[in-house]
């Protein structure tokens, strides 16, 4: 029962953080209708920066963040703005081409930091990577915790700025219809470079609270880049609400795969459940949550 | 063009007497591997280009055949040339089943499944390790010494997986996987099937990759899951190779293999030793560049939009965009 609750604990404190991911993919898919390819590896740019500025300043990665996010937000808006909204004037053959441009942009990403710190695996060691709170039988790793929470206060922030504010309705707005959202005046092509940025910089931040807990390597953009969209797909397309269940969900499927299956099997758990929910529950739990 | 034009044929002469006027086994071998990239870029263009489903998970079908010719050696005991009959097959077999699961989705959801499919493919054979030794791989002895041979062959295979393409596409199926790419319920609505022609257009595609997977352990002799599954080296490239040379045309992906073959390689050794080494490490770097000037500029890839950079330097009359397509 203990190896169960322990589980199901570090599963939760994990699934906010990708939770945090997922949200940024989902606010891209949302708007742009398109599956962000490099998801993950905009991540992984955050992670060096965070590393870089641990190394070079010992500032702690949860202060990075105030760094690392308008980095990211930057890097994001210059994406959307220089290589996708372009090629909504290009005509080709496959409606795909925006996804292929962010595989490209990934490997490049991924090659770009390969070259600056070579292949090797770096983590960033502070003080609480390794204290444990305990409660009862069950411990939590305190980085976790520290992590879980800044994740939900940044996933609040964003649900206040999406529902309360003017340039959040937009996003919302441009999200639900394009067309409508333009004829009220809306700059659309501004928003989709504004939502790339945002989208990045909620990856950003995944990437600095997830640093103290794990290691660091230039590969290491494509498997997130993969839980990004099972957790959409999870949630629902576009759906806000949906993201966040469908991270804690993932994170608890894969602690749980990881205890009870294998350690190997891990990552497999995730993808048998994207499947599942691609053939069985298209539209996601957002079928059932309505939200 | 309802025949082969003769002129289709030069490449293949030129290709024939290749391997005898270079003696180098070092060029020989690039020239199979690009041959092999012929054959799954072709396939994936079926598929992606023509019926309009873009996979990234051809990988599937390129491991599920190198698998089946490794299994024959280990499991069976009998020669892996036996993979060249089994590997298509058995590929094409998966191919349906694939396709029997994912073509419920749509666009990029097709994709996306695909990728998670082939996942779970690469991830399956690391771990069960009775039937595929994991991540040890599976190694066994090649059959000729000399480069010759394997060459032949992998341009038999190269020449008719492009003729079975070029038949298909210019018979009524054909007709029917671009209607379906252009317009799914349209085509729906005219009584063509689309689940039924997607699925020819997969079987087709997943043949012919099985029987790249097939040649590829033959000539190679090892193969481990992070290779031959690899969505990054198999999966994303065969997309690469499409897009490069040109979706939807049939000269595009052999064009695009060989461009992307002999780019990776000259990088890869540093522009054959003429450059200080860490330009090796800029291979893949180079492609992600080449994937984002071509889609960008070049959105129907170099034979796509051949018009359009033959206009560079034949200063004529603009040409109206290409109209690439079947």
């Amino acid at each position: 029962m203990e190896v169960f609750v322990q589980t199901f604990v570090s599963g939760i404190l994990i699934g906010g953080i990708y939770a945090l991911v997922g949200l940024g993919m989902t606010l891209i898919m949302g708007v742009m209708k398109i599956i962000n390819l490099a998801h993950g590896q905009l991540m992984m740019i955050a992670m060096y920066i965070t590393f870089v500025l641990f190394e070079q300043l010992h500032l702690d990665p949860y202060f990075s963040l105030l760094v690392a996010m308008p980095a990211l937000f930057l890097i994001g808006a210059i994406i959307q703005k220089y290589f996708l909204n372009p090629l909504l004037k290009v005509d080709s053959i496959l409606p795909e081409n925006q996804v292929l441009m962010t595989v490209g942009l990934g490997m490049v990403l991924t090659e770009i930091i390969r070259f600056i710190f070579q292949s090797d695996y770096k983590s960033v060691t502070t003080s609480y990577s390794s204290e444990f709170i305990y409660l009862g039988e069950i411990s939590f790793n305190q980085a976790m915790v520290v992590a879980f929470f800044i994740a939900a206060i940044l996933t609040l922030l964003l649900f206040f700025f999406l529902l309360k504010t003017d340039i959040g309705r937009s996003v919302r707005a441009t999200a639900q219809n394009k067309d409508a959202a333009l004829l009220m005046g809306i700059n659309a092509e501004w928003i989709t470079i504004f939502t790339y940025g945002l989208g990045s910089a909620l990856a950003a931040a995944a990437g600095s609270l997830l640093l103290p807990i794990y290691y660091l390597f230039p590969d290491i953009g494509g498997p997130f880049t993969l839980k990004a969209f099972i957790i959409t797909i999870l949630g629902g397309m576009g759906s806000t609400v949906g993201a966040i269940v469908g991270g804690v969900v993932l994170g608890i499927a894969e602690s749980m795969g990881a205890t009870y299956i294998s350690m190997a099997l891990k990552e497999a758990v995730g993808m048998v459940i994207f499947l599942l929910v691609l053939i069985f529950l298209p539209g996601g739990l957002k079928a059932w949550t309505k939200i | 063009m309802k025949t082969m034009r003769w002129s289709t044929l030069v490449p293949l002469v030129l290709l024939a007497v290749f391997p005898i006027v270079v003696q180098s086994d070092y060029y020989r071998h690039i020239f199979i591997i690009a041959l092999m990239w012929v054959v799954i870029g072709s396939s994936w263009n079926l598929l992606a280009g023509y019926t309009g489903q873009v996979s990234f998970g051809h990988a599937i079908f390129f491991g599920t055949g190198a698998y089946t010719a490794g299994l024959c050696v280990t499991q069976l005991g009998i020669s892996a040339w036996w993979g060249m009959l089994l590997g298509g097959p058995v590929a094409a077999l998966v191919g349906l089943f694939i396709g029997w699961v994912c073509f419920r989705l749509r666009g990029p959801y097709f994709a996306l499944a695909t990728i998670a499919v082939g996942e779970i493919f690469r991830i399956g054979a690391t771990v069960w390790r009775d039937l595929t030794e994991g991540m040890q791989g599976i190694l066994i002895i090649q059959s000729f010494r000399s480069k010759i041979p394997y060459y032949y062959l992998a341009l038999v295979v190269a020449a008719a997986c492009v003729y079975a393409i070029y038949r298909v596409i210019n018979s009524k199926w054909g007709y029917y996987f671009v209607a379906v790419r252009e317009d799914q319920d349209a085509a729906e609505s005219m009584g063509i099937s689309a689940f039924r022609y997607k699925s020819l257009s997969l079987l087709v595609s997943s043949f012919f990759t099985g029987l790249a997977g097939a040649f590829y352990m033959n000539y190679m002799a090892f193969i481990d899951p992070q290779v031959v599954f690899s969505l990054h080296y198999i999966s994303i490239m065969a997309i690469l190779v499409g897009i490069i040379g040109g979706v939807g045309t049939l000269w595009g992906p052999p064009v695009g293999a060989f461009i992307m073959v002999l780019l990776q390689e000259t990088f890869r050794s540093s522009f054959f030793g003429l450059l200080p080494k860490w330009v090796s490490e800029g291979h893949v770097l180079v492609f992600g560049l080449l994937v984002i000037v071509v889609i960008r500029y070049l959105a129907n890839g170099i034979v796509g939009d051949w018009p359009k950079i033959s206009q560079l330097w034949s200063k004529g009359k603009p040409l109206p965009s290409a109209t690439a397509g079947n």
